[in-house]
């Protein structure tokens, strides 16, 4: 890592917590989430599903269900305008204010889920040189143009005929490689990728990660990472964050996330991960469900479904403990006072084998 | 699940076309004379390109296409040809299919209670209400969902909590077989290993056949007994999973094979995976033939292209 370096923030998330009103009650699916972005670096974010992944990042993007309360919290954004630095707090723009100015041209993001952000009834060319008329000024006809090589570079075998394709005529794949060329077309500042390639083999995959990767160096872009599959995210990120039950629970770099993890939480994940030597019987899953959001959690949410957990795990909710400049973790196990407890045996081999394979091939890339 | 098995297989798929057409000029074959058969009580992995064909072979298998070519056995009984009420029947209590897009395929103005039991109601499953309710919670109960949640609609869950109705209606039918399309990318480890143990069991307790089409080749090892790799339309290899991982021949699976990211950020970043360019390297799909390796391991090769990529 450079280290020495002073890094810009991007964006800065500050104890952002969000609710949803349902039929039966109050949902609290963020409680209170922090973390940075710095220029040019990649944060990813990890963990359970329904954590409150994607709705943190879509709270950076402006966009809320009919249903959904933004109950505290800042967004802090720095950018250049006209030679100037400025620092705006996101959640305070209407939706519009939003389209009009930021999305799309300073932060754009890959949707989870492709055929929602497509419009089934637009044409594909349509729908990825609009943004590109609105935001660069660009004429039809060359909007059109960019439009056919941007789908060649996500790796679309024939342009001319997706452009005038309608997305429910794609593969879930080629769906998903057109939303990215939209939200690469107008230059963005920071990029936000919720999931977007898990309808991708892997061989596009890492054509596709090759390519967000080359923009980065290029334009120095920071990128939001949001993915399951933590091979992806060894390959890409420069921070993890990992996230349960609308928590960051521990973050920290990607070395310190897979090699010196805390927090049981990654434990369990770490373990959950099969990998090609994987012959058990059955794969280990995290015992117990997560906890239910309409309820009030008291404590630390992860505690029931945790061997390790202390009384008071479930009386109070943990503090965060910083263990390095860059990791910290939530996490009663931390405390002076706590019991000393090592991480699970099985992941000691895991990352004695993984050390072990990075020596063999010739060194460690990044310490 | 080799051509040459003697035993009945569950099911069977030989010649199969699915042909698109775009407007007059343009046609997309998307399958294009795919061939395989699967055995009861096994896992089928299905890999290969993105917009390869994957999900179209699982489409028009439970005849949400109509095939443009192809005959398809469903335990020893044909389901292509004209899908008579009958057969309609014969195909939703026997054959479920996990869909890949989840916000797609659910109905966004039903309760997840009654987009689960669908099934159920369309084939009268049941004796009384109380008997449906239960079955629903059961199920969503066994994919990591509460009965709170039954009573939500779709756009009030997460990605990968989707996926899982999705997977709930589908197991609810008790089916023989399940095409499972791209049934766990959306489920963080955890739950992905808790669904794939819930499919090994009911493998176990129920005999019950997979189709697994997946981009993440180790889930796909784990889980498969036999793999068929896809690329433009065609089966390019097939075999048993070990020949598949192990010994694999042609270009496209080792290439394939080389793109798995390692969970390994010690390793991983800058790492380069192998290209394959078919037409950089002139292989054409319709010149070769079907090689037999072994009893179960299949390349589709020209002669000369199988002495070289064996070479
Ligand atoms: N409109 C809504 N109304 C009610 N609840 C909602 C709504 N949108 C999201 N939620 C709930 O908020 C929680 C967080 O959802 P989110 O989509 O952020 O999860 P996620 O971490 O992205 O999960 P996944 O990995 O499955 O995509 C979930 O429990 C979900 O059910
Ligand atoms: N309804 C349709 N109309 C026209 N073309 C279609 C239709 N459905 C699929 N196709 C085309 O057929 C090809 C195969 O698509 P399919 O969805 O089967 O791919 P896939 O292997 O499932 O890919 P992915 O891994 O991206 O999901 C693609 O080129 C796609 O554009
Ligand atoms: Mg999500
Ligand atoms: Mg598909």
């Amino acid at each position: 890592m450079e280290g020495l370096k002073e890094k810009e923030v991007v964006l800065d998330v500050k104890d952002v917590s969000v609710s949803f009103k349902t039929n039966v009650g109050t949902l609290n699916a963020i409680r209170g989430v922090n973390f940075t972005l710095h220029r040019g670096e990649t944060v990813a974010i990890v963990g359970e599903s329904g954590s409150g992944k994607s709705v943190t990042v879509k709270a950076v993007m402006g966009i809320k269900s009919a249903n959904e309360k933004i109950n505290t919290g800042e967004i802090l954004y720095t950018y250049e305008e006209n030679g100037e630095k400025r620092t705006v707090d996101l959640l305070k723009f209407s939706r519009k204010e939003m389209v009009e100015k930021y999305n799309g041209k300073h932060i754009a993001m890959v949707f989870q889920d492709p055929m929602t952000a497509l419009n089934p009834l637009l044409t594909i060319g349509y729908q990825l040189t609009e943004g590109m008329m609105k935001h660069l000024h660009l004429e039809k006809k060359e909007a059109w143009a960019r439009g056919e090589e941007l789908l060649a570079e996500v790796g679309i075998p024939n342009p001319k005929l997706t452009m005038k394709n309608y997305p429910h005529q794609l593969s879930g794949g080629m769906r998903q490689r057109v939303v990215i060329a939209i939200a690469i077309s107008c230059d963005p500042d920071v990029l936000i990728c919720d999931e977007p390639t898990t309808a991708l083999d892997v061989t596009i995959q890492a054509k596709i990660l090759e390519l967000i990767q080359d923009m980065q160096k290029k334009r120095n872009i920071s990128v939001i990472y949001i993915t399951h599959d933590l091979g992806v995210v060894a390959k890409v990120a420069d921070y993890v964050a990992v996230m349960y039950a609308g928590k960051i629970v521990e973050r920290g770099t990607a070395y310190e996330l897979y090699f010196q993890p805390r927090h049981p939480y990654t434990w369990g994940l770490l373990l959950a991960m099969p990998d090609l030597n994987t012959t058990e019987d059955r794969l280990y899953a995290i015992p117990g469900t997560p906890p239910n959001l309409l309820k009030k959690i008291i404590g630390d949410a992860f505690a029931p479904r945790n061997a390790f957990a202390l009384n008071i795990d479930f009386e109070e909710e943990p503090p965060v403990y910083k263990l390095s400049e860059t990791h910290e973790v939530s996490s009663w196990l931390e405390h002076p006072d706590a019991p000393k407890v090592e991480m699970p045996e099985a992941l000691v081999r895991r990352i004695a084998r993984m050390t072990g394979t990075a020596k063999q091939k010739g060194g460690l890339a990044n310490e | 699940m080799s051509e040459r098995s003697s035993k009945i297989p569950l099911l069977e798929v030989r010649g199969l076309k699915q042909y698109f057409e775009i407007d007059r000029t343009h046609t997309v074959k998307a399958v294009d004379d795919v061939s395989f058969t699967v055995e009861k009580g096994t896992t089928f992995g299905l890999v290969g390109e993105s917009g390869s064909g994957k999900s179209t072979i699982g489409r028009s298998v439970i005849r949400l296409y109509n095939p443009t070519a192809g005959e398809i056995y469903l335990g020893g009984r044909e389901i292509s040809g004209k899908l008579t009420a009958e057969k309609k029947h014969y195909l939703t209590t026997k054959m479920q299919m996990i869909f890949q897009d989840p916000m797609a395929s659910l109905n966004p103005r039903k309760k997840v209670i009654d987009i689960v039991a669908e099934g159920l109601d369309a084939n009268h499953l049941y004796k009384d209400k109380k008997e449906r309710e239960e079955k629903v919670y059961a199920i969503l109960e066994r994919v990591g969902l509460n009965h709170e949640q039954a009573n939500r609609y779709p756009h009030m869950f997460s990605g990968g909590q989707r996926q899982r109705i999705g997977i709930a209606r589908a197991m609810i039918m008790e089916p023989e077989i399940i095409i499972a399309d791209e049934c766990i990318s959306a489920l963080d480890v955890s739950i992905q290993a808790q669904v794939v143990n819930i499919m090994k069991e009911l493998q176990e307790e129920r005999g019950l056949t997979y189709v697994f089409i997946a981009h993440d080749l180790a889930m796909v090892k784990y889980i498969s007994d036999y793999i068929g790799v896809i690329h433009l339309g065609h089966f390019v290899e097939m075999g048993r999973k070990e020949e598949i991982f192990d010994h694999p021949v042609h270009p496209y699976t080792k290439s394939l094979l080389s793109a798995i990211p390692e969970p390994n950020p010690l390793t991983e970043p800058g790492r380069k995976s192998v290209t394959y360019d078919k037409n950089a390297e002139g292989v054409d799909y319709t010149k070769g033939k079907k090689n037999y390796l072994t009893e179960t391991h299949m390349v589709l090769a020209t002669e000369e292209e199988l002495a070289q990529w064996n070479a």
